[in-house]
C-alpha cells in the first residue's frame, strides 16, 4: 500500500467522453488501481439513457479519510479532466474547471447528431485547443485515437489516455499498480494495453 | 469486472451499489433470485445471474416483474431466501400481488430491491417507491454507501423472517451506478431444502407462513398483518444504520437518508456549520425509528429535510410530531412542504448546500473562487457547445424501422400515426425516429392506448394507428393488449420492433431468444406462431428492406380485418457487433455521384435519416462517412436518391 498523501482529500477527477469510447472501463480501471494503494474511492459514470454517443462523463473521488463520499463532483471542483472527446472536456471544464485544473485531452471529434444534421456547428479544433488551455493550469493534448490506430484498434484510445494521466504525475498512481489492473480486468489484450499505457507515457515525453 | 463470489472475508473491491447489492444477498445465503430489466436495477441480475450455478441459487430473467416476484415468493414460502429486484415502475406492476402477499406473510427471508430514478434520468417518470412500504406497512431500508447497500440488503433477509413479512430496500440511479469500496463479509455454507408446508393458524400466526392471501375474511389477516408490523419499530429503533452526528443540541437538525445523507454531510462540511447543525442519518425510513427521532426533535428548534422526489420521511416525521404528548417541543420544520428544498428532480450537493445556507440564514456562491477572466471564458465556450441528444446507435434497425413506418403513413395519406412505447423504440418520439411516436406511457402502453384509438371511427376518426413496441415490451405487457383489439376487433396495427435483445438496458434475453438469464438453453417462443394463433395477419419483414417493409406495412393499414401484427425483425446492431468482429459492409460516399447542395434532396441522407456515421463534409459540400462511428450496416445506401453512398460487401 503506498503511503502517499494526496495533494487534496478527496482528489476528484472526471473522465468525459462519448458512449461506446470506454469512459466506464477507464473510471473503473483508475478507481481499481486507487483501491489497490489503499484509498478509498467511488466512481459515478453518468451516461443518462443512451447505449452509444450520449455524453458521459465519470465522476470520480479518492479519499485517505472518508469513505461515505457523495457521488458527484461539485461544481468547479475538479483537480484533474481527462477528455476522451475534446468538447466533452470543454463541458465539463465549464462546469468542473477552476484556474488549478489539469486537463488531458484526446483531440479526435465524435460529432453530435445536431452536427451531422447541419443544426448545430462542432467548434474550431484550435478555439478548442486555446480554450482548454485558458480553462486549465496545465494541460496535456494529445491525438491518442490516432496513436491507437496505429496500435491496430481505436479501442485502445482510453488506455493510451490513461498512460498520457499517469505521466502527468496528477493523480499518486505507479505504472506496476495500473499494469495489475490491467492484467488481472484484461487478460487477453494484456500485452497490447501494456503497449497502449507506454504509447501514453511516451506522449508525455514528447508535450 | 466486479468478482463479488469470492470467499475472502475482510478483503475489499470497487463494487457499482447494485454489485454490492448482489454481495449482500451472497452473504444472506440467497436460493432464489429473478428480476426484470430496468435502470437503474439491471445490474443486479446482471450479476447475479453468471455466478448462480456456481454458488448453486437459481436465477432468472422473467417476463416481467409480476412473475419475477410470484416466483421469489413461491421460494420463500418453500423456506429459501429469495431476492427479487426492479426499477420503480416494476413496482407498480407488482402491486397487486404484493398487497395480497402482505396478507399472508412469508417464509424464509424474502427481499425486494427497487431501484428509483430520481430526475427520470432513463425513466418514463421519477415516482418514488417509498410510499408503497408505508401504505402497505413493509419495511423499508435505504442505504447511503455501496458498503450499507451490501450490508443492509444482508440485514433484510433477516428483518424479513424476524417479521415474517417481504421487507424492501430501496436505492436510486445515484447510488446503484456508484462504484465505491466494499468490504467483503463471510459467505454461508450451502445447505438448503426447499419444502412447501401448506398449513396456516390464525390464532399463531407467527407458525403459520404458508396460506391463501383471501380466507373469505380478509380483515382477519388485517389484524394478523398489523401485528406482524407492530414488531418493526424495534428492530428499527435498535438498527445501526440509524445513527446522528453533530452536537448535543444543535441550532439545526438536518435529517436525510440514502444517498441524500452524504449530500448533507458534505454540504455541513462546505458551509463549515459543524458546531451548529446535526445529522441525523435514517436507515429504516419505514417504520421510523420513532423514540430515536422524537428525542432529537426535543433538542432542535429548527428541523430540514434532505431527501430526494416526495417528501416521504418529512411527511412521516410530521406525522410523528403531532403524535407526540402535549408538552412536546415541536421544531419548525423546513424542507419541500416550507419551499426551501426542490420538490422535484434529483437532489444534488450543490441544492443541498443552497437548502442549508438558507435555512441558516447565510449566503452561499458557487465557485466563488473564479476569476471574472475565467468565468468570462467558462461563458463563452458554453455557448459554442453542440449538445449531444439521444439518437439511434449507427446500424440500429429502430432506424430504419421507423424510416418505413414514416413512408408507409405517408403514403397511405390519412394523418396516421404511432402509439409508442418503453424501450430504445420510445426514440421513435425524437429526431431519430422522424418524430413517429406520438404517444409514450408505460409498458404495454402502445398496444393498449391503440385498443382506444382503434374504435373512434364512429365518431368520424379515420386516422390510422401503428402500436409500436419492442420484443422484450411485446412479450413483458403487450400481450393482453393485442389480444383484446383481436377480440373487441379494434383497428390498429401493431408493429412489433424485435432486434433480439432487451437492448436498451444491456442485452438481456427475454422468451424470443431461446436463452435464460444464466446462458442456459430455454425454450424458445415464436413471436410470429404465438400472434398468428389469434388468427389475424401477420407478417415478418427485415427493416433494412426498406421497400419491402414500406410496402408490407401500406397493405396492412389497408387490411379489412381490424387488428394486425407486423414484425420487424434485425439483431440489435450492438449485439451484433459483439459477436461478429467484421463488418458486414465497407460504406463510402462517391463524389462523383454526390452532388451535394445541388441534388435538390436537401441533404436527406445527414439532415433527415441522421445516422452518426454519415456526416456532412463542408468544405466539399458533399456527404461522406466518419469510418470510427460507420457500423458498415449498409442501411443508408438505399437512402440516397443518386445512388451515391456505396456499399462494397466485406
Amino acid at each position: 500500500m503506498s503511503q502517499q498523501e494526496l495533494s487534496k482529500d478527496p482528489l476528484k477527477v472526471i473522465i468525459a467522453g462519448v458512449g461506446g469510447q470506454g469512459n466506464v472501463l477507464m473510471s473503473f480501471l483508475i478507481g481499481s488501481a486507487m483501491i489497490k494503494l489503499g484509498y478509498s474511492v467511488t466512481v459515478f459514470d453518468n451516461y443518462g439513457a443512451s447505449q452509444r454517443l450520449g455524453a458521459v462523463a465519470s465522476h470520480i473521488k479518492i479519499s485517505r479519510e472518508s469513505s461515505d463520499m457523495s457521488p458527484l463532483l461539485h461544481e468547479g471542483d475538479a483537480d484533474v479532466i481527462v477528455g476522451i472527446e475534446p468538447i466533452e472536456l470543454l463541458r465539463n471544464l465549464t462546469r468542473f474547471g477552476n484556474p488549478e485544473v489539469i486537463a488531458i485531452a484526446n483531440l479526435r471529434p465524435v460529432y453530435p447528431i445536431g452536427v451531422i444534421s447541419g443544426e448545430a456547428e462542432y467548434p474550431e479544433l484550435d478555439t478548442v485547443i486555446e480554450t482548454i488551455r485558458r480553462l486549465s493550469a496545465q494541460s496535456w493534448i494529445v491525438n491518442a485515437s490516432e496513436e491507437a490506430l496505429k496500435l491496430g484498434n481505436p479501442l485502445y484510445t482510453n488506455v493510451i489516455l490513461l498512460g498520457v494521466l499517469l505521466g502527468s504525475k496528477a493523480l499518486p498512481l505507479d505504472r506496476e499498480t495500473i499494469e495489475e489492473v490491467l492484467r488481472e480486468e484484461l487478460p487477453q489484450a494484456f500485452e497490447m494495453n501494456k503497449a497502449a499505457l507506454q504509447k501514453g507515457l511516451d506522449l508525455v515525453k514528447v508535450d | 469486472m466486479a468478482h463479488i463470489e469470492i470467499d475472502a472475508p475482510g478483503t475489499t473491491q470497487l463494487l457499482l451499489g447494485n454489485e454490492a447489492i448482489a454481495r449482500g444477498a451472497l452473504e444472506a445465503g440467497i436460493g432464489f433470485a429473478t428480476a426484470y430489466p430496468g435502470t437503474p436495477s439491471s445490474e443486479i441480475m446482471g450479476t447475479l445471474a453468471p455466478i448462480a450455478r456456481k454458488m448453486g441459487f437459481y436465477a432468472e430473467w422473467s417476463i416481467n416483474e409480476m412473475v419475477a416476484f410470484e416466483a421469489a415468493s413461491a421460494a420463500s414460502l418453500s423456506n429459501i431466501r429469495a431476492l427479487s429486484s426492479m426499477k420503480a415502475n416494476g413496482v407498480n406492476v407488482i402491486t397487486d400481488f404484493l398487497v395480497n402477499l402482505q396478507m399472508t406473510g412469508v417464509g424464509k427471508g424474502l427481499v425486494l430491491v427497487v431501484c428509483d430514478d430520481p430526475g427520470g434520468m432513463t425513466s418514463s417518470n421519477e415516482q418514488d417507491t417509498r410510499p408503497i412500504a408505508k401504505w402497505l406497512n413493509i419495511p423499508l431500508l435505504e442505504p447511503s454507501t455501496a458498503q450499507e447497500c451490501k450490508d443492509m440488503t444482508a440485514w433484510a433477509f433477516e428483518l424479513s423472517e424476524e417479521l415474517g413479512m417481504v421487507s424492501m430496500v430501496r436505492s436510486v440511479t445515484y447510488l446503484s451506478h456508484t462504484r465505491g469500496t466494499v468490504r467483503f463479509g463471510k459467505l454461508p455454507a450451502n445447505t438448503k431444502t426447499a419444502r412447501f408446508a401448506e398449513f396456516y393458524d390464525i390464532d399463531n400466526p407467527r407458525q403459520s407462513r404458508y396460506t391463501c392471501g383471501m380466507q373469505f375474511h380478509p380483515y382477519k389477516q388485517s389484524e394478523v398483518l398489523l401485528n406482524r408490523f407492530s414488531k418493526a419499530p424495534e428492530y428499527c429503533e435498535g438498527s445501526p444504520f440509524n445513527a446522528y452526528s453533530g452536537p448535543e443540541a444543535p441550532e439545526l437538525l438536518i435529517i436525510s437518508s440514502g444517498i441524500c445523507w452524504t449530500y448533507a454531510t458534505e454540504a455541513v462540511s462546505i458551509l463549515q456549520v459543524h458546531d451548529r447543525v446535526g445529522i441525523l442519518k435514517l436507515g429504516t425510513t419505514w417504520p421510523l425509528p420513532e423514540g430515536l427521532i422524537s428525542r432529537h426533535l426535543e433538542r432542535s428548534d429548527k428541523v430540514l429535510f434532505i431527501e430526494e422526489i416526495a417528501p416521504f420521511v418529512e411527511r412521516s416525521v410530521m406525522e410523528l410530531a403531532a403524535s407526540l404528548p402535549g408538552d412536546h417541543a415541536r421544531p419548525a420544520f423546513y424542507g419541500k412542504r416550507s419551499g426551501h428544498v426542490r420538490a422535484w428532480g434529483e437532489q444534488n450537493l450543490n441544492l443541498v448546500i443552497q437548502s442549508l445556507a438558507t435555512v441558516m440564514g447565510t449566503s452561499y456562491r458557487s465557485r466563488q473562487t473564479l476569476s471574472p477572466q475565467y468565468q468570462s471564458t467558462v461563458n463563452e465556450v458554453e455557448k459554442i457547445l453542440p449538445t449531444r441528444p439521444l439518437t439511434f446507435c449507427p446500424g440500429c434497425p429502430h432506424r430504419a424501422s421507423f424510416w418505413a413506418i414514416k413512408h408507409a403513413l405517408q403514403l397511405d395519406g390519412r394523418n396516421g400515426f404511432v402509439t409508442g412505447d418503453i424501450g430504445c423504440t420510445a426514440m421513435g418520439m425524437i429526431s431519430p425516429g422522424s418524430f413517429q411516436v406520438r404517444t409514450y406511457y408505460a409498458m404495454g402502453g402502445g398496444v393498449g392506448i391503440a385498443n382506444g384509438f382503434g374504435h373512434l371511427e364512429r365518431f368520424s376518426f379515420n386516422q390510422p394507428v401503428i402500436a409500436v413496441c419492442g420484443d422484450s415490451t411485446f412479450f413483458h405487457a403487450s400481450i393482453p393488449g393485442l389480444i383484446n383489439g383481436v377480440w373487441n376487433r379494434s383497428n390498429f396495427t401493431l408493429a412489433i420492433l424485435d432486434n433480439s435483445a432487451t437492448a436498451m438496458t444491456g442485452f438481456q434475453p427475454h422468451p424470443g431468444t431461446g436463452v435464460t438469464a444464466t446462458g442456459d438453453p430455454g425454450k424458445k417462443v415464436s413471436i410470429e406462431a404465438l400472434c398468428q394463433s389469434l388468427g389475424v395477419p401477420v407478417a415478418v419483414c427485415d427493416p433494412f428492406d426498406l421497400t419491402g417493409t414500406i410496402a408490407t406495412l401500406l397493405r396492412m393499414l389497408r387490411d379489412e380485418e381490424p387488428t394486425k401484427v407486423v414484425i420487424l425483425r434485425r439483431e440489435c446492431e450492438l449485439v451484433r457487433a459483439r459477436r461478429d468482429k467484421e463488418k458486414p459492409y465497407k460504406m463510402y460516399v462517391d463524389p462523383a455521384r454526390c452532388i451535394g447542395e445541388e441534388c435538390g434532396c436537401n441533404r436527406l441522407c445527414t439532415r433527415v435519416f441522421s445516422c452518426p456515421g454519415l456526416v456532412w463534409d463542408k468544405e466539399a459540400g458533399k456527404a461522406m462517412i466518419d469510418e470510427a462511428v460507420c457500423s458498415g450496416c449498409g442501411l443508408c445506401a438505399g437512402v440516397c436518391p443518386q445512388g451515391a453512398i456505396m456499399r462494397d460487401a466485406l
